[in-house]
């Protein structure tokens, strides 16, 4: 088995990794897989490793929300008509009740707050495995079989890549708004899903479809090929598992992207719809009232939105980074 | 060149052909064939008008009659339909929000460049410096952050907390003034919006500037002109920004998709009532044919844009021609 990601160069350094005193010359030098180096690189960057914990808190919150509003004893979607507002029917801000403030509707901002961790999770994940999938999928394709698959693949992407996904979003939720799109797309999370996982088909296409044009230059191509394996064994066996990869750090970077983009659609009111507790749909109901005083209400919400892309981005780097120390992952 | 060229320009038609169809897919045969005049006319819309935009768009023909009749009547006769909600044609509307779009995305463009550009130089030059680690810190915080955010922190902090403490620099958002009417007030006006747009692109650019001057460093010609002692000013202009400037600068064409999602947000966020706070506030009044002539006008300028942008590279570049 071996996952070969850049050859010659992965070996030469498991051979200068693994034995750091010149001392114990009995020992016997151990190869070590380029994923066993990559995740002790991985440990050893502290940015990455807080970024991890941090990440792995906001999961905790999204799962754990329903628990903590039981333990408030606040629903996401009760109103606290008398508690939640002020005489004016104003949102009221950080108190002892509610830590964090209620939003414009009485509502408990720190529950909706970790109710909307779920969404942005579940949507950057989503729409992320759709692009990965479908677009590894195309570049394998395209790289491996070349000639009219490649050509066709080729146009479909410079397609993809030439539609605004914020207008298609505008355009598709303005028809789908008053009849679903050809009977079954309709407006909030199927068209988050289309818009941010289907558009983005194209990006990875081409990484993959480049990576798999060097691939299959190699030498152990050449000798699967040599004896006797098929394009498809070919293709899933010896090409596949080598773009992994590139392709776990390509996911890592996609996901805050994805969780912007997702964000984006809901502040513009085309993404996912309320009642349903979302960060952009809260930014977007704070942007009319903070002007007022009610600060609390844009405050948190865009935080937990900054945070989260940014824990992201740094641990997606630090991936990158352990998977290809001289950088030359990415072109 | 010359095959280069006209391989490109047929790549970009095609591409235009099948954007067009994409937008008539959704707005025409998405909402299915007994419902499509009444989505197209809005809620407020008269039998009469219906009907008038079930034959306008020659919606009893098969699909292929009407889409050719759509292609015609947008390229040769610059018709994107009626706007029935605010009784004008929607070129009408359209051009009334374009130089807000227009100068939004303009200035936003130069200082999306400068910023990124200087930045990413910076960094690239003194590796490892102060100046490096907190210009790529810098720059990670900002690819991070959401426009709407940047923005809504701009109005909050730029003009809000400011203003109530008698420092009134920044204007209230959604103040507009034409350029032709007063050049400074324009710039004043736009000035956190353009900002907002250029700080959250331009991060990519530090990264991508830096990463390309570090790989040019690396190259034989570098080291030859620093041997033959060359002062190293001049390497880094002539040798190193030359080479590494050119596919950031490419980039930047290809990016005109980011930069007008950035402008739809940033309009929303201020108000400004461009293309994107157009085609927002038509959702909401479900003023359909303005949403599609708007979607057509900016798909449209975004692949001639990015054909534009190939087209100099090559140029720029001769070895992009070969592929």
């Amino acid at each position: 088995m071996s996952f070969n990601i850049s050859g010659a160069t992965a070996q030469v350094e498991a051979v200068s990794v693994a034995e750091p005193s010149v001392g114990e010359q009995q020992k016997t030098i151990q190869g070590k897989s380029p994923w066993v180096l990559a995740w002790r690189r991985l440990r050893r960057d502290r940015a990455s490793m807080i970024s991890l914990g941090i990440i792995i808190f906001i999961v905790v919150c999204a799962i754990a929300a329903p628990v903590f509003a039981a333990i408030t004893g606040h629903g996401n979607m009760t109103q606290y008509n008398t508690i939640g507002r002020t005489a004016a029917g104003e949102p009221v801000g950080p108190n002892s009740t509610f830590w964090l403030g209620t939003d414009s509707q009485g509502r408990d901002l720190l529950v909706r707050i970790m109710y909307g961790a779920r969404v942005s999770l579940f949507v950057g994940v989503a729409a992320t495995a759709v692009t990965v999938i479908g677009g590894t999928i195309l570049g394998l394709a395209a790289g491996f079989f070349g000639g009219w698959i490649d050509s066709v693949i080729a146009r479909f992407f410079d397609w993809l890549l030439a539609i605004p996904f914020l207008l298609l979003a505008i355009a598709l939720f303005s028809v789908a708004v008053q009849s679903p799109i050809f009977g079954f797309i309709g407006p909030g999370l199927p068209i988050v899903i289309i818009v941010l996982g289907f558009f983005g088909w194209a990006s990875v296409g081409r990484i993959v479809r480049g990576q798999v044009l060097s691939i299959k230059e190699k030498e152990y191509i050449e000798a699967a090929r040599a004896l006797g394996a098929g394009p498809w064994r070919i293709m899933f066996i010896d090409v596949l598992p080598n773009l992994l990869a590139p392709l776990i750090v390509y996911t890592t970077l996609l996901i805050p992207l994805t969780i912007v983009g997702a964000a984006s659609l809901s502040f513009l009111g085309v993404g996912v719809q309320p009642p349903t507790a979302d960060w952009g749909q809260m930014i977007n109901d704070a942007s009319g009232m903070f002007l007022y005083g009610s600060w609390w209400y844009l405050l948190f919400p865009s935080l937990a939105l900054l945070i989260t892309t940014l824990v992201f981005n740094i641990f997606g780097d630090g991936v990158r980074d352990a998977f290809d120390p001289r950088g030359d992952l990415y072109v | 060149m010359a095959r280069f060229l006209i391989r490109r320009v047929f790549q970009g038609l095609f591409v235009l052909v099948l954007m067009t169809f994409t937008i008539y897919a959704i707005f025409f045969l998405g909402p299915g064939p007994q419902l499509v005049a009444r989505v197209l006319a809005g809620k407020e819309a008269t039998p009469a008008q219906v009907a008038a935009i079930a034959s306008h768009f020659e919606l009893n023909q098969p699909w292929y009659v009407a889409y050719g009749h759509f292609l015609a009547q947008i390229f040769f006769h610059g018709n994107l339909g009626y706007d029935y909600y605010n009784s004008v044609p929607v070129t009408t509307s359209i051009m009334q929000a374009l130089p807000i779009t227009l100068s939004l995305v303009i200035g936003a463009a130069i200082l999306w460049l400068a910023i990124g550009l200087f930045t990413g130089i910076v960094s690239a030059v003194r590796t490892r410096s102060f100046a490096d680690r907190a210009l790529t810190a810098q720059a990670l915080l900002f690819y991070s952050m959401p426009t709407f955010v940047l923005g809504l922190l701009f109005i909050w902090i730029g003009y809000s907390v400011l203003t109530t403490h008698g420092v009134a620099i920044f204007p209230a958002p959604g103040s507009w003034t034409p350029f032709t009417t007063n050049p400074l007030a324009w710039a004043h006006d736009l000035i956190l919006p353009w900002l907002t747009i250029a700080l959250v692109s331009a991060a990519t650019y530090t990264r991508l500037t830096r990463g390309a001057m570090l790989d040019v460093f690396g190259e034989d010609y570098i080291r030859t002109a620093r041997s033959k002692g060359m002062p190293e000013k001049r390497v880094i202009v002539v040798h190193n920004l030359r080479a590494s400037l050119t596919p950031v600068v490419t980039q930047f064409g290809l990016d005109v998709g980011v930069l007008l999602g950035g402008a739809i947000i940033t309009e929303t966020v201020f108000s400004l009532p461009g293309l994107g706070w157009t085609a927002i506030k038509a959702i909401q009044s479900q003023d359909l044919p303005l949403v599609m002539g708007i979607t057509i006008v900016a798909s449209v300028a975004v692949v001639i844009l990015n054909m534009a942008a190939d087209i100099m590279y090559a140029v720029l570049d001769p070895r992009v021609r070969i592929h």
